[in-house]
Order: C-alpha cells, then structure tokens, then sequence
C-alpha cells in the first residue's frame, strides 16, 4: 500500500490525538487546581491558602517546568484546534438549508467558542492572581495572601459573575472534552464505553461545581 | 384506496457542479402515502419532462436500500426523518398531511454535486483504492474455512462490512468527514485473520487518502451513526484511530 508519509501533526487522526494527550494534561491540572482550591473552605483560609502557596513557590525549578508543560499543553491544543476548525469548515463549505441535530450536544457544538472563552478566562484569571494585576478589584499588597487578594475580586459582582461564566464554560467543554479525548486516542470498548460519558459528567460537575462554589461562598458571605 | 396527502416539497436545483443553486417549489396535492420518497420524484420528474423541463437528477439504483446511491438530506436529515432507512426505503406516511419538505444534496467539499441531488462519491473509492483490500497471491483458492475465525471476529467484522458507502456519515456530520466510513471499511478488513498483515500500513493509507480527498476530522458528535442507514458504530472510528496512532507512532514497518 503507498503511504504518502503524512506526518502525525498533519492528518486529523493525528491532531485530535494531540488534542486528546494534552487535554489530558489540562483536566488533570484543573481537578488537581479545584481541589487545592477547596482550601478555602478550611478553619482557617487565610492560613491554609498562603501556606500552600509558599508549599508550590517552594518547588522552584519544578513549578517552572510544571507550567512550562502546561502552556505547551496549551498551545499545542490550540493550534491543533484552530488547525482543525479551518479544515472541518472548507469541508463543509456549502451550508444545509435544513439541518436536523439528531444526537449532538450543545457542549460539543459549542467546543471552539468555550476553547476562546477559556481562554480569555484564563488570561483573565493570570492576571487576577498569579500576576498580581489588579484588573478591576482592590490592590492586595502582600505577594501571598491568596485568600485576601481572591475576597478583594469575589466582593466585585462582576468579577465573581466572570469566575462562574469561565467556569460553566470549563464544565461544558469538560463534558464532551473527557469522553471525547479517550474516542480519539482508540480507548474504546463495550465494557467501559457508557462509564466514559459518566467519568466526564462525574469531572464536569465536580470540576464546574466545585470551582463555582468559591465566588458563590465569598458573595454570599459563607467564607471571607 | 391508497390515503394520499398534500405536500410542499423545496427542491434543491443546480445545474452543474460550479452553477449556483437554488430551491425550486414543487406544490403536491396527492402523494400516495404508499409510494416511497423516490417515487415521489419520479413523478414529479414525469410531469417536469411533460412540459419539456428539465427533471430532478438524483442517484438511484436498487431501490431496495443496499445499494447506497439514493443519497439526499430531507428536511436536514440524510436519507431522511426515518431511522436505519435509505431514501428509496422511506415512505411517504412518514410525512404528515400538509407538511413542508426540504430536499438536498450531501454537502461536502469532497462531495461536489453533479446536478441538482446527484453528487460524486469517487472520492470514497479513493479511499477504499488506498486500502480496502487483502494482498493475495493468485493461484487456486484455498479450501473454505482453511482459517477459523472465531464468531466474535466475524460478527464484527460483518456489521462493519454492512457498510454501503451511501456517504450519509459524511452528510450528517458538522465536519463532513469520513471517518465512519473509513473506519467501518478499515475494520471489516482489519479485524480478520486475512487482514491482519496489512491492518495498520492499510489504517494509515485509508486515513491519509481521506485527509488529502478533502473531508473534515471527527469531532466526536456522533451525528454520523444517528444518521448511518446501517447502523455503523463509532466504536469502529476508535478502533480506526487506535490503529492509525499505532501505524504512526511505534509501528516499526508502516
């Protein structure tokens, strides 16, 4: 059979592939994120959330490289997906007048538009708290008082409502994201196949869910 | 007596594969609820050649849903609002009195229309071209069942192979790939003893004869095997990628 030696990165196959590895990548990242999270619902917040944060500063050179792989992650994923957005829409460059959705969800249609929305969201986030820029809420002076830095921003409706906007948009494209990337990579079998769907409702609810509560908390007085 | 019912049915006419196309309004007051949706055109194409015009072109052949040339999206639906149906196969009772149809051609880049529903599938023969075969020495056939194949193999292998390569995967699909198509055609052979030696050189064949004939990529919808008149899982599209991804990153020979 003549191959016409396309590379990895250069068929479809290939870069859901990539798309799925580095997903995989990122949804361990923000389960792990929202657990560390749930700190702020200890005893003593404040505490607790410095104390963890000067634990990841004190990782040095492996915080580095942990971020390093991650915005790789990042990039790869949204390279592959733009790649693949352009391709998927000159394949269907005449549009149906008529079209009838039989099976797809409204999360998976809408996994381009919540990848540019995450996005900015996480942009947003960077600056919020890891880069210290306070974009719309009162100054925290000191680099590791996570908690008071999160109420000054959570006190600020808008940006309580942004937090709980980015994260439905990370539940929604967790939904179809966790089942999709294990599809795209073969894993694939009778026995498993319906635990699939519900591992990525389990992730997005837990995920979603877990992440919303804090703003909720912080305007509803519960912590702060 | 045969019930009959009134219809609107918009048509999609084009001329040829670069005119600009249109919907073209056909008013029924009597459609036989027992002819099939191809009948149905059949008579408004009588009527079309009656006055001297043209009449609807679109793919037909066995009219008994094996061949998988009636291809047509009705009402945003391939083959139209019946399950596991092919169009010559769908009756017109499944269209209520007074209702509004839309009739179009497949939509794909890779599936340019001839004329008016007709559109040119050849590209999936460039697919089954790159791989869909078994390397045989010629000479005289070996004995029947020379090779067991165990009853769960060929199960799997057969509901692949209940393909008819109609394209009404590539029709429903937000992406217009032919992934389902791929895959099924990839599997039936892959998953035989006869297959075998070629299983993942023929994945990585198919798959890149696919991407260069101008499909999309799968995006895990789905929409494929609502539509898929067989019932083609896209369990076989994980197989397929599973294959692909072998023949690509740790086979040593493809």
């Amino acid at each position: 059979m003549a191959t016409k030696a396309l590379a990895l990165h250069q068929t479809t196959v290939g870069k859901k592939a990539i798309m799925a590895v580095t997903g995989f990548i990122m949804v361990g990242f923000v389960i792990a994120h929202m657990l560390g999270n749930m700190q702020v619902y200890s005893a003593n917040p404040a505490a607790a959330l410095k104390a963890y944060a000067l634990l990841l500063r004190s990782f040095g050179g492996g915080l580095w490289v942990a971020r390093l792989v991650l915005l790789g992650a990042v990039v790869l994923h949204a390279w592959a997906a733009i790649s693949l957005v352009k391709q998927n829409a000159a394949a269907r460059a005449s549009r149906y007048h008529v079209k009838h959705d039989a099976v797809t969800s409204y999360a998976a249609k809408t996994m381009k538009y919540g990848g540019f929305v995450l996005l900015f969201f996480i942009l947003y986030h960077l600056a919020h708290l890891t880069l210290h820029i306070p974009v719309g809420a009162p100054a925290v002076a000191d680099e590791f008082a996570v908690f008071e830095r999160m109420k000054a921003g959570f006190e600020v409706p808008w940006i309580s409502a942004l937090y709980i906007l980015g994260n439905i948009a990370l539940a929604m494209h967790l939904y179809h994201g966790v089942w999709s990337m294990l599809q795209s990579v073969g894993l694939n079998h009778r026995k498993y196949n319906a635990l699939r769907k519900q591992a990525a409702v389990a992730v997005a609810l837990v995920v979603g869910v877990g992440n919303i509560s804090i703003p909720v908390a912080f305007m509803a007085g519960i912590v702060g | 007596m045969s019930q009959t019912i009134k219809l609107t049915l918009n048509i999609w006419r084009q001329a040829g594969p670069n005119a600009s196309g249109q919907f073209q309004k056909f008013h029924r007051d009597a459609v036989s609820k027992d002819a099939s949706f191809l009948e149905a055109l059949d008579e408004i194409n009588e009527e079309l050649i009656q006055k001297g015009e043209e009449p609807i072109a679109f793919d037909h052949d066995c009219r008994e849903g094996i061949c998988g040339m009636c291809g047509m999206v009705i009402n945003g639906m391939p083959h139209g609002p019946r399950t596991l149906t092919t169009t010559c196969q769908l009756h017109m009772r499944e269209f209520k009195d007074g209702a509004e149809v839309w009739v179009e051609p497949w939509r794909a880049t890779a599936f340019p229309v001839i004329k008016d529903l007709a559109v040119d599938r050849s590209a999936f023969d460039q697919i089954i071209q790159a791989g869909g075969y078994i390397s045989i020495n010629t000479g005289s056939p070996g004995d029947a069942n020379e090779i067991p194949i165990p009853k769960a193999v060929a199960d799997l292998s057969m509901d692949a192979a209940t393909c008819i390569g109609c394209g009404a995967c590539v029709a429903a699909c937000p992406n217009a790939s032919a992934m389902l198509f791929t895959s099924a055609k990839a599997t039936h052979l892959g998953v035989l003893p006869q297959g075998q030696a070629e299983r993942l050189s023929r994945a990585r064949a198919m798959v890149e004869t696919m991407e260069t004939a101008g499909f999309g990529g799968c995006t895990n919808h789905g929409e494929c095997e609502a539509a898929c008149p067989k019932g083609i899982s896209v369990d076989y599209i994980a197989r397929l990628n599973r294959d692909y991804l072998k023949a690509v990153v740790v086979s040593q020979t493809t």
